[in-house]
């Protein structure tokens, strides 16, 4: 399963509550679109921190890296191929 | 600042007559509990109270526990002394050890200091807010001979401190309807209006309450009050604190991003629609900087609905009113 994917399955499976991969877009903002509050980015950090093995650090903390499932995949493919 | 000039005289009154309205009409209790914090909060709700009912049908309680400052039951002394109310100081601390709350706290601080033990001092601080990042908090402790130490905590001890102590404001409200019940009176809800609009309570504890008589006022007015009504110095002249924490914990350190007084004239600003540039002229900050408070009280709001919700239902089921 590639970033994208595994990104979103765990977004649709905590969030959302369901396994229809239509039911988010790529894009959507999650924070725009009410999906998840400051809480739950928190808990999206951890989760890429413990799925792919990286740290996420002070400065990397920004929205821009984690409100939507392509951002997230782009910055974990810079993350572990660094 | 002239904007958060009130009529200290006409407010008192104001609030006075509603409370009783409120009591005669909606609650139908014949009295008033309030929780003694020693800060200046629930000192000036007490106060409002007394004005409303008379003292005598106001009953305090001081409910200190461990890591309450050595001020939060001498302060709140003063109070019940000013006014001579009934009242009961009720030490949580045993029953918070009995629920688990300090033993769940320090379970999760120990993932990040094993070396943490009952003689340390522990406190959260947020961090992230000013530079666009998303706020974190960082768990700072303070070992017996002074030493300070700081690392940011994951999510799951994060939530797991904040839900242990969450105990302490839960266990104080359980207490305030037990006396509220047995003397057929209300519960009175101390939060200011920064606190009520930002969400800064915790629910069904603190932010649970039958009447909350200053939740309209901004902190600047909740002092303004305390003067006028005449409490004693050490609460007028006193700092916010959380008093949640072992480690003194200013609530701009742990929740807002600004000093309280600050805080409320962002929040008034805002409130009235004018623009981030002149929030920062009258600050004295930069216009950026006042474009991301204007955007952390939206976030904020946002954030804790959650606080204020009440238990939702499938469908409306028809009750009294």
């Amino acid at each position: 399963m590639n970033i994208e994917d595994k990104v979103k399955e765990y977004i649709l499976e905590n969030y959302l509550f369901t396994d229809d991969m239509s039911a988010l877009g790529n894009d959507d903002s999650f924070i725009e679109k009410g999906i998840i509050d400051s809480t739950g980015i928190l808990e999206v950090i951890f989760f890429l921190e413990e799925t792919f093995s990286l740290a996420v650090e002070d400065d990397e903390m920004v929205p821009e890296n984690f409100d939507s499932v392509n951002n997230i995949a782009a910055f974990v493919n810079k993350k572990t191929a660094a | 600042m002239d904007i958060l000039k009130i009529d200290e005289k006409a407010e008192v009154g104001r609030i006075a007559d509603k409370l009783i309205d409120l009591l005669r009409n909606k609650l139908h209790r014949r009295g008033l509990v309030v929780g003694i914090s020693g800060g200046v909060d629930s000192a000036v709700s007490t106060a409002l109270c007394v004005e409303a009912l008379g003292a005598k049908r106001v009953f305090g309680i001081l409910m200190p526990e461990h890591d309450s400052s050595s001020e939060s039951v001498s302060y709140g002394q003063l109070v019940v002394d000013k006014f001579g109310l009934d009242h009961t100081m009720e030490n949580i601390g045993p029953t918070l050890e009995a629920i688990g709350c300090y033993r769940w706290r320090d379970e999760a601080i120990r993932k990040l200091f094993p070396e943490y033990g009952d003689d340390w001092k522990c406190k959260i601080a947020i961090a992230g807010q000013r530079k666009g990042t998303i706020n974190h908090f960082n768990l700072v402790v303070q070992s017996p001979t002074g030493e300070i130490s700081e690392k940011r905590m994951g999510l799951k001890e994060y939530l797991q401190v904040v839900a242990a102590t969450n105990y302490k404001q839960r266990i104080r409200k359980t207490v305030e309807y037990f006396h509220a019940d047995r003397l057929n009176y209300a519960v009175v809800g101390t939060p200011n209006r920064v606190e009520y609009d930002q969400g800064f309570f915790v629910k069904n504890g603190d932010g649970s309450a039958d009447v909350k008589p200053i939740a309209h006022l901004y902190k600047t007015q909740v002092y303004a009050l305390a003067r006028y009504l005449g409490l004693p110095e050490e609460i007028c002249n006193s700092t916010p604190s959380t008093d949640t924490y072992s480690m003194p914990q200013g609530q701009d350190e742990f929740y807002y991003t600004l000093p309280y007084d600050k805080m409320d004239v962002a929040l008034w600003n805002y409130n009235h629609g004018v623009s981030a540039a002149k929030l920062a002229a009258t600050l004295a900050i930069d216009e950026e900087h006042a474009n991301f408070i204007y955007k952390d009280i939206e976030a904020k709001r946002s954030a804790t609905q959650y606080h204020h919700m009440n238990p939702l239902l499938i469908e409306d089921v028809k009750i009294g009113s």
